[in-house]
């Protein structure tokens, strides 16, 4: 009886959005006389930071500092449509939706600012601070402030935008299944080292190394916790969670986190993340959608490992310790 | 977490002000101190609280139902049951065109699966509405029950939903979707090693830190807001103006600030019948689920099966591959036909194989109905997938990880849904992690990339 040693690894992609498109959303932008810049969405943000994600976006595309810009989200009766957060989706559709209104209300706002400045609107650059400034003569300028209080109380425009991004619907075809299930997909590669008490079928991971290639870490400092949360909640699934320990029999299943099993502070992995970008072709500033793929390698991974340490594969889901003891006992028996 | 700006720089411009900075979280204060509004944060003058009567059964027949003690119940204002309900059988995906409607708000007849709402209690205090549930009387005749999906596909298996007439989704690809590419056959024919296994999961729950709930409060002019935890607004909304046959307009939906979902919130399970309630009675609704119903009624993610064939050659190269998938849905579809066609476009996984044949099959059972839930389609899939990967690479003796750049898909390459391979980047992932895991691979592999095929 011993403890035990092995390392898997598993590698994995994953697609971005609604599986076969057919999922649009909508944004709206625009400026108030204080200089800020609202974005109107119906998104939800489920805790992962969409609002946050949405200004930067939104900030970058106006060129304006992120902290200029507001989300307001989520109220059907002034946000437009948006088909939900789930699917990897809300980043890269409603992302695409923010810089499509953004770069509208941009082209407003640079008119104005032209008009006041006495110049093209094409002459002009951001620069990213709150001002607006003329190519190659940068004391011409304005701030951003002073644009949008000439355009509401002086040039009666509006600075403001609409954005739609909306992927066509796929309809696989019958008997070959050929389809479109996704325009960009994020990649991973897990490698996972584990301890395996051959005597309690007990497994620690020791480490998990993720390599996450997500097209552009649009905030790094989200991206990561994202990231490690989804790490975490790989190594659950894989070893850990059932809402039916011992189905058909429900008298087992959990009802409450005293009962139901999932890995405390003291069983969580030395994490390491890993990001690579290669920028997706029609994703917001190249980003992909992680969210969902960042669960999934560690649950392979962890298996392969647990059979590199014992030597026993166990393909159901979650390896338990009583299913390595009950493997380890029947290779015994053979 | 460190970015390894050094893979794709020929492709990547870094030259933005505010993507790519790691700005703080402008709702990170409010969370943290306890000053975010959430949904259950709303309390109105006047609020009911609704509780449910759940099925204690896995299949039966419901022959009468007896809310007369309920109703005498100190504080209970109004039970709901199937005749209440304007347009009782639905289903969430037929927004998109995904039916047949194979779900009852409230049972009406029938119970397909143990914790099956089938009585609404509304009363004026959860207490109360949770003392009168437990006195509506129902008259159960049990039927047989099938819970495992092998079980449920054999001819004279109980009929788990008779709104499919058969236990399993129906595509217009027939029993299941298919995906056709190359001939599996003869790459099985031709290969050195063929090897077939099969994987199975538990259904887990996602765990959220607020429960699934809404609360809904009369406008007082036949509007009616919803304050809800959804992950879906107008899809939620869409859904309940078709169960209540209200228009749209009078339906106002606010929330957006979510305590998790993971794809736990989009069932639309609680909105309508609080909306219901709220419009029957004319006052505040309140709906929220216990940790236990978050637990055991809120749909978990599905119970899967993935049997892989593959043929594989000595060299490391995967020339047939075969995947079949089942997705236990449970006793409804929700959102599981979806799940299982996703499984379809994403076998088989991120490797180039010149023949693939791919069969997935939504099948219905009498368990808890499964849903969305993070990766759902692909997250067992993935588990089946790596782990035979795994078990190829020990067959024919060679390292887990080249056996991968072997396999490895790049761009242009025909995926078995016919699309080219567009921005791979599987082949950079797995050289950082040979380097960061030190688990070293042959030269060659390290000197590959996703553009070029053999470069």
């Amino acid at each position: 009886m011993a403890i035990r040693l092995g390392r898997g690894v598993a590698a994995i992609n994953y697609p971005t959005g609604m599986n076969l498109g057919g999922d649009p959303t909508q944004a709206l932008v625009h400026s108030t006389p204080t200089g800020n810049f609202m974005v109107t969405l119906s998104s939800v943000d489920l805790g992962q930071g969409m609002k946050q994600i949405m200004a930067q976006i939104c900030a970058e595309t106006i060129g304006v500092p992120t902290d200029r810009v507001v989300v307001d989200t989520a109220d059907t009766d002034t946000g437009p449509h948006c088909m939900g957060t789930f699917a990897s989706r809300g980043t890269h559709r409603a992302g695409n939706a923010v810089i499509q209104a953004a770069k509208e209300a941009r082209q407003v706002m640079l008119e104005v600012a032209a008009e006041e400045l006495e110049v093209n609107a094409s002459d002009l650059e951001t620069d990213g601070q709150g001002n607006i400034l003329v190519k190659g003569a940068p004391q011409k300028s304005i701030s951003i402030f002073d644009v949008a209080l000439s355009a509401h109380f002086k040039r009666g425009r509006s600075i403001s935008g609409r954005g739609m991004f909306l992927i066509p619907r796929s309809y696989p075809e019958k008997e070959t299944g050929a389809m479109k299930p996704s325009t960009c997909y994020a990649h991973a590669c897990t490698v996972a080292e584990v301890e395996v008490d051959d005597e309690t079928g007990e497994v620690t991971v020791l480490t998990v190394k993720n390599i996450f290639e997500i097209g552009r870490a649009l905030n790094p400092k989200m991206v990561e916790q994202q990231l490690v949360g989804g790490s975490w909640m790989g190594i659950s699934h894989a070893l850990y969670e059932t809402t039916e320990p011992y189905y058909p029999n429900r008298d087992h299943g959990g009802t409450d986190f005293n009962q139901y099993l999932m890995p405390g502070p003291g069983d969580l992995a030395e994490t390491e993340i890993i990001v690579l970008e290669r920028p997706s072709a029609d994703g917001p500033y190249g980003a992909k959608g992680p969210g969902e793929m960042c669960a999934n390698p560690q649950i392979p991974a962890v298996a392969n490992a647990v059979f590199d340490a014992v030597g026993v594969r166990i393909d159901t889901l979650p390896i338990t310790p009583e299913r390595i003891l009950r493997a380890l006992k029947a290779q015994a028996a053979n | 977490m460190d970015l390894r700006k050094s893979y794709f720089a020929d492709v990547r411009k870094d030259d933005l002000h505010e993507i790519g900075q790691p700005r703080p979280r402008s709702d990170s204060p409010g969370h943290v101190t306890g000053k975010t509004a959430f949904f259950a944060d709303r309390n109105f003058p006047g609020m009911l609280h609704l509780k449910m009567v759940r099925s204690p059964h896995h299949h039966a027949r419901i022959r009468s139902i007896d809310t007369s003690e309920a109703e005498k119940h100190p504080g209970v204002v109004k039970i709901l049951t199937a005749k209440d309900v304007p347009h009782n059988v639905y289903t969430i995906l037929i927004l998109i065109q995904i039916g047949p409607e194979d779900e009852t708000v409230l049972a009406d007849g029938k119970v397909r699966w143990k914790g099956e709402a089938v009585v609404a209690v509304l009363a004026e205090t959860e207490r109360a509405a949770q003392e009168a549930a437990a006195k509506v009387k129902v008259d159960y005749e049990v039927l047989p029950a099938v819970f495992d999906m092998e079980e449920a596909l054999k001819p004279g298996a109980p009929l788990v939903n008779e709104y499919h007439g058969q236990n399993y989704y129906l595509y217009d690809s027939g029993e299941c979707r298919k995906v056709r590419f190359g001939d599996v056959d003869a790459g099985f024919a031709a290969a050195d090693h063929v090897l077939e296994q099969s994987y199975q999961s538990s259904p887990i729950e996602h765990a959220p830190t607020e429960t699934t709930g809404c609360v809904v409060a009369p406008e007082g002019n036949d509007r009616f807001t919803c304050y809800t935890n959804t992950q879906a607004m107008f899809f939620t909304l869409d859904n309940a103006s078709i169960i209540l046959q209200m228009p749209g307009n009078k339906l106002h939906f606010v929330g957006g600030t979510v305590g998790g979902g993971f794809g736990g919130k989009v069932d639309v399970i609680v909105e309508p019948i609080a909306i219901l309630g709220a419009k029957l009675t004319g006052r505040p609704v309140s709906f929220i689920y216990s940790r236990e119903e978050e637990m055991q009624i809120s749909s978990p993610r599905a119970a899967e099966k993935v049997v892989i064939k593959d043929g594989v050659m000595k060299d490391g190269r995967i020339v047939a591959r075969k995947v079949t998938g089942y997705t236990d849905a449970g006793a409804y579809s929700r959102h599981s036909p979806y799940g299982a066609q996703k499984g379809a476009g994403h076998y088989p996984g991120p490797y180039t194989i010149p023949n693939v044949w791919i069969d997935t099959y939504c099948v219905y059972t009498n368990r808890t109905p499964s849903s969305a839930m993070r990766g759902f389609g692909v997250t067992i899939g993935d588990f089946a997938l790596e782990v035979q990967m795994d078990k190829l690479a020990r067959l024919i003796g060679m390292d887990p990880l080249e056996f991968r750049f072997i396999n490895a898909y790049r761009d242009g390459d025909m995926k078995a849904h016919r699309q080219p391979t567009e921005g791979a980047a599987l082949i950079e992932c797995m050289q950082e992690a040979s380097r960061a895991a030190n688990w070293p691979v042959a030269e060659k592999f390290m000197a590959i990339s996703s553009y070029v095929k053999g470069a």
